[in-house]
């Protein structure tokens, strides 16, 4: 007995708001951090259970794709807030407004 | 026909070329001979023509193309085809007129070499007055309308250049801008004159023009009477202005600001003819209407009297002069109104000589008194300047209409032909404004070469002017005295309407049948006993003092004050229109600068302001992007499922 | 002969040479300087073969049409009548007379000026020269960025402003212009499966655009070009561009790019659209009177004399629209006419003042007085320029205003020449008094040094006095080039002729 379709979207869309809020409400940016891959993975969660469901590799294939991305934007994030932490010697987005009008 | 009549303007046209280029760096205080040459040419050319003329039947003319102007093509969608030429045509109008404008200009150019003497601008004034002909030839050569509005144009322009000459001058400056705004406001008639009668005919061309009048302004023609009295009153607009007609008449006595020489030959004898001219030309369209040639008469008999009676207490000798001027351009145009279109003319002949004298003599006056103007401080210069006083005084008689001289019987034809076609209270007014001719005349001469000195006389020594001034003024007393009996002999049937005869074959004034020889006689008696009258009474109050006019001007204190401004013309205008147009003016700035501009730069601030407002969005908190990246996700998502609500039911079944 | 892509090398040498002086390096002023002159006068030259071979025929001389991108239906194609060649000449008459103006008074980035410039001299002869739609259009834009960095980069003090507010407002009208081609090119594929631009093509569309789109199209194609003409209420960029603008700006803005308005209307509005002309003919009229009027009204009160010739503009620009709405040969020939004439005479006056900003660096009129005592040869230019500006017959002027008045009273209606009348009134009270206020009057002790005209500021203001008398006096060739394009655009306008009027013989 496979759990069915709805367990695992409802597991996506729990892992996605958690993720959610944690981008709206940590002010870390290492955790936003996290909390965007978290995201992302609960995107991919849904993807394979879709796929699954239709039967089709393409949910897979898109899963795959995601990592990939989400591995770049985490080389190319972290490499940003290297940069910051040396400029502005913090991590708070709190007090990171520079991009401000 | 082979003839010659480009030279006749492009003598002087040569003339003002070469002293432009060559007058300020070869010429330089000989830069008179191109003018007197170039003039010269065109007077001797102007009698050959004047000869060859005479020998033509009537209608006949002669005719020198040039060049075509303008031809706006033929088109199969469009049947009138616009085409100007540039045509030279003398018939026997234009032949006096050349022999009038090409003898007092050189008479006028050969006088300037006196009274200029010295000027800094020298070579500037010899190059504008053979402009001046060179133009004012052209106006009366011109065979069309449109050709004669352009010099009527180029005459206007001459006239606004020697006006102002003397342009550090404020007072110059803004008579010439006067003189060339006044005439411009007659131009917008003369305008709309001249395409009225190009749609009207298809042509522009005098001959074309009249020709069609009989088959196509009769009775069962598609000209109705209405468009041929508009076009003539759109024609007299023009003749308004450039003949200083009521009400346009304002620029004539300001123009005095020029050199006098301009004064003699463009506002006395030539420019300010041109309307007169211009009237007497298309004589054909006016027989056919008169309820327009009533608008001439009325204009014509109200600038008559109305000039007169401001002459009457005007102080500068010019300013007289000017008001004359005014005054018998009013007779002239009132004898056009009455249909009586010869004798203006050859009032115009008259007054070019016995006007362009008076100025002339007024010039060596202000030559000789170290230019000094006013009549009350001059005096008794009969002794110090003899020739000037004589030759002024044989002016001075003609104007008045003394039996025999010039002006007598150019002007008694004119009376006489107002009440002989049925304007009998025109006739009469003609004689008082006669009555008052002779008295402000008299008044002038008089005071100034008649009586005790009034200058002062340790300092200021008048004397004869140099005899380049003094010939001019001899050789244009002959004429003065003699032309009018010599062409206006038997009244009504002299040489003069034998010529013009040829050219203006107007039967309107014979129609009221032939002058009774007791009308003319009557008006004859009548006319000198005005005139001698008014002389009487000139002498009686200038040199007997009595009445005395000082105590007289006090009495009549109102009325004076009344002519002294000139019947109130240029107050009412300078509020009515100069300062109107200024505040119409500046509201349209406001207007333009508030309303237009404003709701250009007021979009703009719009648009500025709102994205100031939303460029408050951008806080620069990655947090903050993130939630409005997840509310828009949730917008989009939310809308796209409620406008395909079958999506829950596809998924979820 | 015709065989030689005389057009092509005369648009792009201007271009060509713009580039070699960019890419060169290490030029001195100078040589950039000839460079530019060369190029401009090459032009020149080469428009003037243009004047000389034209014939007076309808069809198009020195054509060149080849597929340029055939998928979509774009074609290149050049070519000129008689109203090209007109606006061919004075484009590059007034090229050189501005090249040789901003001579000495261009002292800043010289390099990127006369690069700029070349670039808007190809983008103005572009114009002229096309009859493909997208080509045009790619042109027009062309011309409008140069113009704005002219004004924007080497104008005055407040020229960000009016450089903005020049691009805006006409970038505005050409968006508007933009969709009307698409719109055309869209409806013209749907009648005929065709894809085209081609301006003869899409003219003589089979059965005629319909009397809905063409009200449309027609009004998108006017609004763009009344802004540049420029027509009241769209001409407040003109003055503020004219003011900030150097004068070499000035002069092509006056002589040229207010051009490209008039001759889109007659290229464009006139050929593609003639139900709608006739539609929208009245409230033209009307909005050109006041036009006429009111921009004289308005420039007698200018305090600034480059103001007092902007506003100026907008008068003589209303006597354009007014010809060319009244649909008469007349009207016509006054329009393009009163075009050239105002290219050469408000060309000059801009000089004219030029002359003084360089001596004084003051454009306001109370500011100068009695000039006509320092510098008397310039007084009596300047007296050309004013007397051709008011109208003066005689000189070029007149010509064209006369016939656009005429044009317009021949009308049934007889108010719009009646009005427009008195503006010889108010046209010989703005010039005559700017000029009584600035050259007479007693000499001023602030303007001693002030020599008379140089040899550079007489040379580029000669060549206008010229044309300004040899078009006054003798019209005639404009008015013969300019008869087979009115025989072949008047005629389906008119309705009672039909294209074979093109065909017409010159009496």
């Amino acid at each position: 007995m496979h759990p069915g379709l709805e367990w695992y979207l409802s597991l996506s869309a729990v892992l996605f708001v958690i993720g959610l809020i944690g981008v709206l409400t940590r002010r870390n940016v290492l955790v936003i951090f996290m909390c965007v891959e978290m995201m992302l993975n609960a995107v991919n969660i849904s993807f394979i259970a879709f796929g699954r469901a239709i039967s089709s590799a393409t949910g897979q294939v898109f899963a795959l794709f995601v990592i990939t991305v989400a591995a770049a934007e985490a080389a190319v994030g972290l490499a940003i807030v290297i940069a910051l932490a040396r400029r502005q010697d913090t991590v708070d987005v709190g007090r990171i407004d520079t991009l401000r009008e | 026909m082979e003839n010659f009549l480009w030279v006749i303007p492009a003598a002087p046209l040569a003339a003002f070329i070469i002293t432009l280029l060559f007058g300020k760096s070869v010429l330089k205080s000989q830069a008179h001979w191109p003018a007197i040459i170039g003039a010269g040419i065109a007077a001797v050319c102007a009698w050959l023509t004047f000869f060859q003329v005479r020998g033509l039947n009537a209608g006949e003319a002669l005719n020198n193309h040039l060049f075509t102007w303008m031809n706006t093509g033929a088109y199969s969608f469009d049947t009138q085809q616009f085409k100007v030429a540039i045509n030279l045509r003398a018939d026997h109008l234009t032949a006096l007129m050349l022999l009038v404008v090409t003898s007092v200009g050189l008479l006028v150019i050969i006088y300037s070499v006196g009274y200029m003497h010295g000027d800094g601008g020298y070579y500037r004034f010899f190059a504008f007055l053979p402009l001046f002909v060179f133009s004012m030839l052209m106006l009366v050569l011109s065979d069309n309308y449109l050709l004669l509005f352009v010099f009527w144009e180029a005459v206007g322009l001459c006239s606004y250049f020697l006006v102002g000459f003397w342009f550090r001058r404020e007072s110059a400056n803004k008579a010439a801008l006067k003189a060339f705004w006044v005439n411009r406001v007659g131009d917008v008639g003369f305008g709309l004159g001249t395409m009225l009668v190009w749609t009207t005919f298809g042509t522009f061309t005098f001959t074309d023009v009249f020709g069609q009048l009989e088959k196509r302004a009769g009775i069962g023609g598609d000209i109705t009477k209405g468009t041929i009295t508009a076009i003539c009153l759109l024609l007299f607009c023009g003749a308004v202005g450039k003949s200083a007609q009521v009400p346009l008449h304002v620029w004539l006595p300001d123009a005095m600001e020029g050199p006098t020489p301009v004064s003699a030959l463009i506002h006395a004898a030539t420019m300010v003819t041109a309307g007169i001219y211009l009237v007497a030309r298309s004589w054909p369209l006016f027989d056919l209407s008169p309820g327009a040639r009533d608008v001439v008469a009325i204009v014509g008999i109200a600038t008559a009297f109305l000039g007169a009676t401001i002459g009457l207490v005007q102080r500068d000798i010019k300013r007289v002069l000017a008001y004359s001027t005014v005054s018998q351009l009013g007779y002239m145009c009132f004898a056009l109104g009455v249909g009586a279109y010869i004798p203006a003319i050859f009032h115009l002949m008259t007054h070019a000589m016995f006007k362009g004298l008076m100025f002339l003599g007024s010039g060596s006056v202000i030559h000789g008194m170290h230019d000094e103007q006013d009549l009350f401080k001059m005096g008794g210069l009969r002794k110090q300047m003899p020739i000037t006083a004589y030759t002024f005084l044989i002016g001075a008689l003609a104007i008045s209409g003394v039996t025999g001289l010039a002006g007598f019987w150019s002007k008694d034809e004119i009376i006489v032909g107002a009440y002989h076609a049925g304007y009998p209270v025109i006739a009469i007014l003609g004689l008082v404004t006669a009555a008052l001719t002779a008295f402000y005349m008299f008044r002038l001469y008089f005071l100034a070469f008649e009586g005790t000195p009034r200058y002062d006389q340790e300092h200021v020594h008048p004397h004869e002017s140099p005899a380049t001034m003094t010939v001019p003024l001899v050789m244009l007393a002959i004429p003065s005295i003699v032309i009018g009996a010599l062409v206006g002999i038997p009244p009504d049937k002299g040489a003069i309407h034998a010529f013009l005869g040829k050219a203006i074959r107007s039967d309107l004034f014979e129609s009221h049948g032939s002058v009774a020889s007791s009308t003319t006689l009557t008006f004859g008696v009548l006319s000198t006993l005005v005139a001698v009258g008014g002389i009487f009474l000139a002498f009686a109050m200038y040199m007997r003092l009595s009445p005395n006019p000082y105590t007289l001007g006090d009495r009549l204190h109102w009325l004076w004050t009344f002519l002294w401004h000139k019947w109130y013309f240029d107050e009412v205008y300078h509020v009515l229109f100069v300062k109107g147009t200024l505040a119409f003016a500046m509201a349209c700035w406001a207007f333009d600068r508030y309303v237009v501009d404003g709701a250009v730069n007021g979009v703009a601030t719009v648009v500025g302001r709102s994205s100031g407002r939303l460029r408050r969005v951008q806080t620069g908190f990655v947090a903050n992007y993130a939630l409005a990246i997840a509310l828009g996700a949730v917008l989009i998502v939310g809308v796209y499922l409620i406008a395909r609500g079958d999506i829950f039911t596809q998924l979820f079944g | 002969m015709d065989h030689f892509p005389l057009l092509s090398v005369m648009l792009y040498l201007p271009t060509v040479v713009a580039l070699l002086v960019l890419f060169v390096p290490r030029l001195a002023p100078d040589t950039i300087k000839y460079a530019a002159l060369f190029a401009t006068l090459a032009t020149f030259v080469l428009s003037l073969i243009v004047v000389f071979s034209s014939q007076q025929t309808a069809s198009l001389r020195w054509e060149e049409n080849y597929n340029w991108l055939p998928s979509v239906g774009i074609r290149y194609h050049l070519g000129t009548d008689g109203l090209s060649t007109i606006f061919l000449l004075l484009t590059t008459l007034s090229s050189v007379i501005a090249l040789v103006a901003s001579w000495t008074s261009i002292r800043v980035n010289i390099r990127a000026y006369y690069v700029t410039f070349l670039i808007l001299e190809t983008g103005m002869l572009g114009v002229f020269m096309t009859f493909d739609l997208f080509l045009f259009y790619v042109f027009w834009e062309l011309v409008l960025i140069p113009m704005a960095l002219i004004i924007g980069v080497w104008g005055s003090a407040n020229r960000v402003y009016a450089a903005i507010k020049f691009f805006l407002f006409t970038l505005a009208g050409s968006l508007l212009m933009l969709v009307a081609i698409v719109a055309m090119y869209t409806e013209y594929f749907n009648r005929t499966g065709t894809r085209t631009l081609d301006l003869n093509t899409l003219i003589a569309i089979p059965g005629g655009w319909s009397h809905t789109f063409q009200l449309w199209t027609f009004a998108a194609f006017f609004i763009s070009f009344a802004i540049k003409v420029p027509m009241f209420p769209v001409h407040t960029w003109l003055p503020d561009a004219h003011v900030e603008s150097p004068t070499a700006g000035s002069v092509i803005l006056a002589a040229v790019l207010l051009k490209l308005g008039g001759y889109g209307m007659i290229r464009f509005n006139l050929a593609l659209f003639p139900y709608a002309s006739h539609k929208f003919a009245t409230p033209i009229l009307i909005l050109s009177v006041i036009a006429i009027i009111y921009g004289a009204l308005v420039a007698m009160v200018q305090p600034d004399m480059k103001k007092l010739v902007a506003y100026s503009s907008v008068t003589h620009m209303g006597f354009v629209t007014l010809g060319i709405f009244s649909f008469n040969p007349q009207g016509f020939q006054g329009a393009v006419i009163t075009m050239f004439s105002h290219g050469l005479v408000t060309g000059g006056l801009f000089l004219c003042v030029g002359v003084l900003y360089e001596r004084a660096h003051t454009r306001q009129i109370s500011a100068f007085g009695g000039i006509a005592n320092r510098m008397p040869t310039y007084a009596s230019v300047f007296m050309v320029f004013m007397l051709a500006a008011l109208g003066l017959p005689g000189l070029s002027g007149f010509v064209g205003e006369y016939l656009s008045t005429l044009g317009s009273f021949r009308l049934a209606n007889k108010t719009y020449a009646a009005i427009t009348m008195f503006v010889v009134i108010f046209a010989a009270v703005y010039m005559m008094w700017l000029y009584k206020r600035v050259i007479f009057g007693e000499p001023r002790e602030e303007h001693h040094g002030f020599a008379d005209l140089t040899r550079i500021e007489a040379s580029t203001l000669l060549p206008l006095v010229l044309g300004i008398l040899y078009v006054g006096i003798y019209p005639v060739p404009l008015m013969k080039l300019l008869k087979p394009v009115i025989g072949a655009l008047l005629a389906p306008i008119v309705g009672s002729g039909t294209a074979a009027a093109a065909a017409d013989a010159i009496p």
